[in-house]
């Protein structure tokens, strides 16, 4: 290999570089920040188990969008029986009542940004 | 052969240098766009698509035009078109990417694009237009590549793209259809709801694409010395010729049909575009120049004196583009929205910010014309010395790659 | 290994491909839900019917000539933005000039109280919509349940192409994001989004709450009659059995569902 000393340099130069972020984190403690939510104001359950809801709220709320809007139901009965009415703002805000400091919280570490409050209103701000 | 497009002359990368920047102006003019949302253009509720979906519309044209030399060439073993068969497949490849472009600009929610292909409806001519226009991509990149590469290599071209020639030639005509088509069946339009739409489309097409191609070869045997033969030009000028005749008639034909049977919904329209309506006539000027410059070429065309000369058939070329523009990218989109369905007249203005985006989109597609024909006239300088003119002054060692 | 440049890059280029391509494995892969799907319905008194129509009482609507009760009654219960141009505005519901309305009637001696009156204008909510046949994503659909020709905000990309189609102007976009515009929000209904195409829904949204649509309930002179066009029994069809109606553009074969009785 032509070089060879300014190539492997280079090389490793590069993957200090871009992995940056992830010794850094480490090496400064950053790494074991979990983002803190606030517990919802009303009710002990959600729609769905905390497992689910963590890893597929986004797939369950895609489902109710196209229920709500291309199906005309709105009635979603979860598992344990209890019906509720499938909306954003007036089912999931009802108990998780601020979203800056339960929605925003995660999405604000992972740099998330879901656009639906563009639409969807935030019942604190115009109650 | 993509390296053959960076290395260049002085003059080669001031070109790029220049066409970067007008890139970036447009960029950045888009970004406004982006985050304040399609209110900074001119486009109102009365006149919903504007300066972005007419030049789409005769980028299309444009696109669909390189049927125009690979038709003679393949089907009809028409030699002289060899040299330049390759300059019409680019230049579609340019034109089909500015017009994706222009759509994507002029969308209100743009990423949400992948929708027309995950939610295919087969009853909008819309969804045919994105798989039109994204086929004929695909074609025009794939002949191209394989017909220029064996030209690197000096040997004929592989078998198997002969199919894939052939079957571009029926595909442009059906991207150029599809688009009409998006126009020509909407009732609530009277102005567009006409049988002749899709002819006139590709009338048009076929006069103001080779026309720019009789252009662009005439300019690079000035910059390069590439000639792409007196034959070649000839016929493409004759096939201009038969087109923008074809395509004055057509229009007449529109003309006439309004006119006589004197329905105000159609001749409301026409009476908008050459003489005002209700005191609004920002268009008018404008289509009488089209009209005077489609005169002119007809004089400078079918006179074969002034056609085989360089310098008329030049100016019969500029005239035949200038004046399929101003009918296709300002008359023809704009008109169909005035007067309104009410039968009230709003006009419309392109913004300054509409300008710039259009400029850089066309600043795009310049750039990928020039990089594409750097590429080609690169490997038939080696492959084919003798289409090159030994004329003082040019330094034809920069264009070898 | 005797690798070119050429087919190095073409190699990377095809790897880059196929894993960019990857998103392509969850299409249609949707997850289910945690639930018994087949349990999720509708409310529980909702209005129904086969075919939604109105009728609007000119001789009723037009006694009071400034009246725009039914116009602020939308644009309150749907946060329609208010952008004070003509340009930008959006609009689900307004008066027209009755020869704007009626364009094609060409009629110079119309009857004096119609000629110089301001009528509601609205989405006709088509039985015919080309609206619905030219939308590349099914953004906007006839419902067929109801007749509705229903919007889908989430889905809409912005083209345009339905309000290009639309023989009577009745829709709108939004040039700008509309949210600073809306003079009051309503709570119980969501705003639209910059870049989305919008119109009249028949309150689809109060009609599944067993609701009548704002603008019929907020009419003083109860000049909008709002009915299923397929049950004998509805005020609407026995009111356009006994009067004469007029529609916006018949010829066009659009099947308007709003009747103007003169």
């Amino acid at each position: 290999m032509y070089d060879a000393g300014k190539v492997i340099i280079g090389l490793i130069v590069f993957l200090v570089l871009i992995t940056f972020p992830t010794w850094y984190n480490v090496a400064t403690g950053k790494a074991t920040y979990v983002p803190e939510l606030e517990k919802a104001v009303r009710g002990d359950h959600c729609v769905a188990d905390t497992t689910y809801m963590k890893a597929k709220h986004m797939d369950l709320l895609n489902q109710w969008r196209d229920m709500v809007v291309r199906q005309d139901k709105r009635i979603y009965v979860a598992a344990d029986g209890t019906k509720y009415n499938m909306s954003l703002s007036g089912t999931c805000l009802d108990c998780h009542a601020d979203k800056t400091k339960f929605c925003d919280r995660c999405h604000a570490y992972m740099d998330v940004n879901p656009y639906c409050w563009e639409c969807h209103i935030d019942p604190k701000e115009y109650k | 052969m993509i390296e053959k497009a960076l290395h260049g002359d002085k003059r080669y990368w001031t070109w790029v240098t220049f066409l970067i920047l007008v890139m970036g102006v447009g960029v950045l003019a888009y970004l406004k766009q982006f985050n304040e949302g399609l209110g900074v253009t001119g486009m109102s509720r009365d006149v919903t698509w504007g300066l972005y979906i007419a030049q789409f519309t005769f980028m299309v044209g444009v696109a669909a035009s390189a049927v125009m030399v690979v038709l003679p060439y393949y089907l009809h073993n028409f030699k002289e078109f060899g040299r330049i068969t390759i300059l019409g497949e680019f230049l579609a490849i340019a034109s089909v990417i500015m017009c994706m472009t222009f759509i994507f600009v002029d969308m209100g929610q743009p990423f949400r694009i992948v929708n027309v292909f995950i939610y295919a409806t087969p009853h909008s001519m819309m969804f045919w237009d994105t798989i039109a226009l994204g086929g004929y991509l695909v074609l025009n990149i794939l002949i191209s590549r394989v017909t220029l590469d064996a030209e690197r290599k000096s040997i004929a071209p592989p078998g198997w793209i002969k199919p894939f020639i052939i079957l571009s030639i029926p595909w442009a005509i059906s991207i150029h259809t599809v688009t009409a088509f998006l126009y020509a069946g909407l009732a609530a339009r009277p102005f567009w709801m006409t049988a002749i739409l899709a002819p006139r489309f590709l009338a048009s097409a076929f006069a103001s694409g080779p026309a720019l191609l009789i252009l662009v070869c005439l300019l690079i045997r000035r910059l390069t010395g590439f000639d792409a033969g007196e034959k070649a030009i000839n016929k493409l000028a004759v096939i201009v010729t038969y087109a923008m005749s074809i395509n004055v008639f057509f229009v007449l034909m529109e003309v006439f049909t309004a006119v006589y049977s004197s329905m105000p919904e159609h001749t409301s329209h026409f009476e908008y575009l050459f003489f005002g309506l209700n005191g609004k006539n920002a268009l008018v000027p404008w289509m009488w120049a089209s009209e005077i410059l489609a005169a002119l070429t007809l004089i400078l065309l079918l006179n074969p004196k002034t056609r085989r000369r360089t310098n008329t058939l030049a100016v019969a070329c500029v005239a035949v583009f200038a004046s399929i523009w101003i009918d296709k990218g300002m008359g023809m989109v704009v008109t169909g929205f005035i007067p309104n369905p009410l039968g009230q007249v709003m006009e419309y203005t392109p913004t300054f910010i509409e300008i710039l985006i259009t400029l850089g989109v066309y600043a795009m597609g310049i750039l990928i014309v020039t990089g594409l024909y750097k590429v080609a006239l690169s490997v038939k300088k080696t492959q084919h010395p003798e289409a090159w003119k030994r004329s003082v002054g040019t330094d034809l060692e920069q264009v070898e790659a | 290994m005797c690798v070119d440049r050429r087919k190095f890059l073409q190699l990377a280029g095809l790897t880059a491909l196929g894993v960019a391509a990857q998103p392509i494995r969850l299409l249609g892969q949707e997850d289910s839900l945690p639930a018994d799907t087949s349990l999720i319905g509708r409310e529980e008194h909702p209005l129904t019917a086969k075919r939604w129509a109105m009728a609007i009482d000119l001789r009723k609507c037009l006694k009071d000539e400034g009246c725009n009760d039914c116009v602020v009654a939308c644009n309150k219960t749907h946060n329609i933005p208010q952008f004070g141009n003509r340009k930008d505005e959006v609009k689900w519901i307004w008066k027209e000039h009755f020869e704007s309305a009626f364009v094609d009637q060409e009629n110079d001696f119309v009857e004096e109280t119609v000629k110089h009156s301001n009528l509601p204008l609205f989405c006709n909510h088509c039985d015919n919509p080309p609206c619905v046949r030219v939308c590349p994503t099914q953004a906007t659909w006839k419902r067929e349940e109801d007749g509705i020709v229903m919007m889908d905000w989430h889905r809409c990309i912005g083209c345009r192409y339905c309000m290009a189609a639309c023989p009577y102007g009745s829709r709108s976009f939004n040039w700008r994001n509309p949210r600073p515009f809306i003079e009051k929000i309503n709570p119980d209904f969501p705003t639209r989004m910059r870049g989305v195409v919008e119109k009249c829904t028949f309150c689809q949204k109060r009609l599944s709450e067993g609701l009548l649509p704002a603008c019929v309930v907020a009419c003083k002179e109860k000049a909008m009659i709002f009915g299923d066009l397929e049950d004998p029994e509805s005020d609407v069809r026995k009111l356009l059995q006994e009067r004469f109606s007029i529609r916006r553009k018949p010829v066009l074969g659009t099947q308007p569902e709003i009747y103007y009785l003169v």
